[in-house]
């Protein structure tokens, strides 16, 4: 390998002045010790000058054992930035709810330090660690130094991707289940199909603990799991009351922003008609010292959501309305075999769920999973009279 | 004959178990918060049944870090938080602290370090965003150069709760869409204007032909013999540029420094409170790729913040702004043109014509 002088780089230079913290200014610091980093500096300057990438299209590297975890790259310009020719990437499973110790960060630090580049991505948007820049020939030796300290890999490819969820009940009062419990249950019972893909394409689930969706699982998970409940709000007349005092505006800043247009506000007291309610989480974030989710709680599942490639992106939709927090595991990991078991035989490869259900229908992907249908997976009714009747239903 | 065994490999493990590293007190208060309250921008209060209180102060960071810097992060949290702390899903870091008198020294200590203290309620908290130039293969822009630029001009949003609602902003630099891009309040993102040029030796040795034609949104990709090799043609009018092409076989090169460049889009939204989560929408069809400082992309979304600030009510997202007064409001308020590319084309595209006359006529 060899160390170049370090290049000029007058355009980065321009991204370390400025209040917000600084990427160029961390490359720097890991160039300190690394001629990787040094390497990466150099050719992201040719980058900004050229205003193209310098990645080659893909590349396949990995750990023995494992099919997923590690993301091959090598630079198009290998000649120029050698100790970034190969750069690869691995992602780290990281611990639900991203909490760690300062031990286990400067565990993390000093392994990436004695194999890669020393720089990271905290985190990557799935959840997972990500260990940015190492060569071929260290994979193997950093693999074994992380499981030996107690971490393994996380998902890529078209496998379980590293579920991942919100704080839950660590620190937030609104969750309506244990996500972080549900997470590290569901990535252990998952090892398999995590490092081993055996799936048409990626499959993704995230965990939120209520409707505020704090990892956006309804926009970035093909399988998502949010808090809800089935009781009324817990209503505390007195907090409310405090707040009025406090001016917040309830009839306009709560009871008009309600989406079930169930709350009465009459200078004095808070009526709610729970029957009403859509559980949006509005009135409860808007006063969280007097309303909060009820104590009979759960969770919705949704399923299908997706980015845009190939057929358009997805929002999750409603496949199971309400399940009480003690069944959610149990029920997420049955619907979970009899969906790939379904995804597996019928789609196409690089067919996302949400695009398979698109193509099959909904209601041939219920028969598929073996679910009823019920009114609450819709927003309306279908408007236009092509149905498929079945060979049972007529004479 | 007695092999030595290799000693077992370790694998299938997972992740460390997190209760491993819970703070004692959040272990102690697991599941029993009461309420919480917000004690300045970026340090939040959670109280627990039991009357024990956990502080939160939370920081941005540039989410790319070195090791030296999360040591550095280690030391603080050690000094001031016991040695716990957390990530957000928004990449910021937070310190829980037991200790409130704690809160001030670990602030004043963050932002002399240069990690502003902010990210709660009705601000712009930290970029989600992707790897760009700094990693990836398909990135039509950089992503970490364009964060920097815009947040170095919005971090007084970042640091105060100054806005009527929460401003999620996202950056994905190619139509993949890493992250949440497509369903936030404002989005960037990385896009092609030309179709891709076939390398017609590559796709013979390097693909499946049959896997790169389906690949397309449009089917636009057709089989074809280029002097004798078996490869493929694209139909140039069918073409949208989305590059899922290139993500399944080399060939199809989409790299033009000229044409990439960016798209703005807004009103997006993840969460459930009052309306339903929304897709973003277009905005902007196209910006210039200007590195490092990326102008005009910066001053196009400081002013769709400006003007969102300026007339949303209370708790209203931008999303929810826009929907109240109507998209040819949004256009004449914020100055951009309205053009032919603000029309869907794409499958089902007529679900987002006017279908109605209930317009709000401008004078």
């Amino acid at each position: 390998m060899s160390n170049n002088p370090p290049k000029p780089t007058p355009l980065l230079d321009q991204l370390e002045t400025g209040p917000w913290p600084s990427f160029v200014t961390e490359i720097k610091r890991a160039a300190e010790k690394s001629p990787a980093a040094g390497d990466l500096l150099g050719l992201l300057e040719r980058s900004y000058e050229d205003k193209k990438g310098h990645w080659k299209h893909g590349g396949i590297v990995g750990v023995r054992g494992y099919g997923s975890g590690v993301i091959g790259r090598y630079n198009d310009i290998p000649e120029e930035f050698p100790n970034v020719a190969h750069f690869h990437t691995l992602r780290v499973n990281n611990p639900s709810g991203w909490f760690y110790t300062s031990d286990a960060l400067r565990t993390l630090a000093d392994i990436w330090e004695r194999h890669g580049s020393g720089l990271t991505n905290l985190h990557g948007s799935t959840g997972d660690i990500i260990f940015l820049g190492t060569r071929t020939d260290e994979l193997e030796a950093t693999f074994q130094e992380l499981t030996a300290a107690g971490f393994d890999l996380g998902g890529s490819g078209s496998a379980m991707r590293t579920p991942s969820c919100c704080v839950g009940q660590a620190r937030c009062e609104w969750a309506c289940f244990d996500t972080m419990k549900f997470c590290n249950d569901l990535t252990q019972a998952y090892q398999d199909e995590m490092h081993r893909p055996p799936f048409p394409y990626k499959f993704k689930v995230k965990a939120s603990g209520c409707p505020n969706d704090c990892v956006a699982a309804i926009a970035r998970a093909d399988l998502s799991i949010i808090g809800i409940w089935r009781d009324d709000i817990r209503q505390d007349d007195a907090a409310v009351a405090e707040y009025a005092a406090g001016g917040l505006n309830i009839a306009r800043d709560v009871c008009a922003r309600c989406p079930g247009q169930c709350m009465e506000w009459d200078g004095a007291k808070l009526t709610i008609d729970n029957r009403d309610c859509k559980r949006c989480m509005h009135c409860i974030n808007a006063m969280p010292k007097a309303l909060r989710p009820g104590v009979e709680r759960g969770a919705a599942i949704l399923i299908g959501a997706k980015a845009p490639i190939v057929q358009g992106a997805l929002l999750s939709s409603v496949l199971v309305p309400f399940v009480p927090e003690a069944e959610i595991e149990e029920t997420v990991r049955e619907l979970l075999a009899r969906i790939w078991e379904f995804w597996g035989e019928y789609a196409k490869n690089r067919e996302r769920v949400g695009e398979l259900i698109q193509r099959v229908g909904m209601s041939a992907f219920l028969d598929g999973i073996g679910l009823e249908p019920c009114p609450e997976m819709v927003a309306f009714p279908r408007d236009n009279p092509y149905v498929f009747f079945q060979k049972e239903d007529v004479k | 004959m007695t092999a030595t065994q290799p000693p077992k490999r370790i694998t299938d493990i997972g992740p460390p178990h997190y209760e491993k590293f819970l703070h004692p007190l959040i272990k102690r208060n697991y599941g029993q918060w009461r309420y919480h309250e917000t004690l300045a921008p970026g340090v939040l209060c959670h109280v627990a049944e039991s009357g024990e209180r956990i502080y939160t102060v939370r920081a941005g960071s540039p989410r790319l870090l070195s090791v030296s810097t999360i040591r550095r992060f280690a030391d603080l949290a050690d000094k001031y938080s016991g040695g716990y702390l957390r990530f957000t899903s928004r990449h910021n870091i937070e310190f829980l602290l037991d200790n409130p008198a704690n809160i001030e020294p670990l602030k004043r200590e963050l932002q002399e370090a240069g990690f502003p203290v902010g990210g709660t309620n009705n601000s712009i908290s930290n970029v989600v965003h992707t790897q760009g130039w700094i990693h990836c293969h398909s990135a039509a822009t950089d992503a970490s150069g364009i964060v920097k630029a815009l947040m170095d001009e919005l971090h007084p949003h970042f640091t105060r709760e100054d806005l009527p609602a929460k401003l999620r902003v996202a950056m994905a630099c190619c139509v993949n869409m890493c992250g949440a891009v497509h369903c936030s309040d404002i989005a960037i993102l990385g896009i092609h204007r030309k179709p891709p040029q076939v390398r017609h030796d590559v796709p013979r040795k390097g693909c499946e032909i049959p896997t790169l034609i389906a690949s397309c949104p449009t089917g636009a990709i057709r089989p074809a013999v280029v002097d004798g090799k078996r490869t493929v043609d694209v139909v140039e009018e069918q073409c949208m540029y989305c590059s899922n092409c290139f993500t399944v076989c080399a060939a199809m090169q989409m790299n033009d420094p000229e044409n990439d460049g960016l798209s703005i889009w807004v009103g997006g939204k993840v969460s459930n409170a009052r309306s339903e989560p929304k897709f973003s929408k277009l905005a902007i069809p196209f910006l210039p790729n200007n590195p490092p400082r990326w102008p005009e992309v910066v001053s196009a979304v400081t002013n769709i913040v400006d003007v969102y600030a300026a007339n949303a009510r209370r708790f209203e997202r931008l999303g929810e702004w826009v929907e109240r007064v109507g998209w040819p409001r949004f256009f004449e308020l914020t100055g951009i043109p309205f053009t032919r590319y603000h029309i869907d084309d794409f499958r089902y595209a007529g679900l987002s014509y006017a279908r109605s006359t209930h317009m709000r006529l401008r004078p």
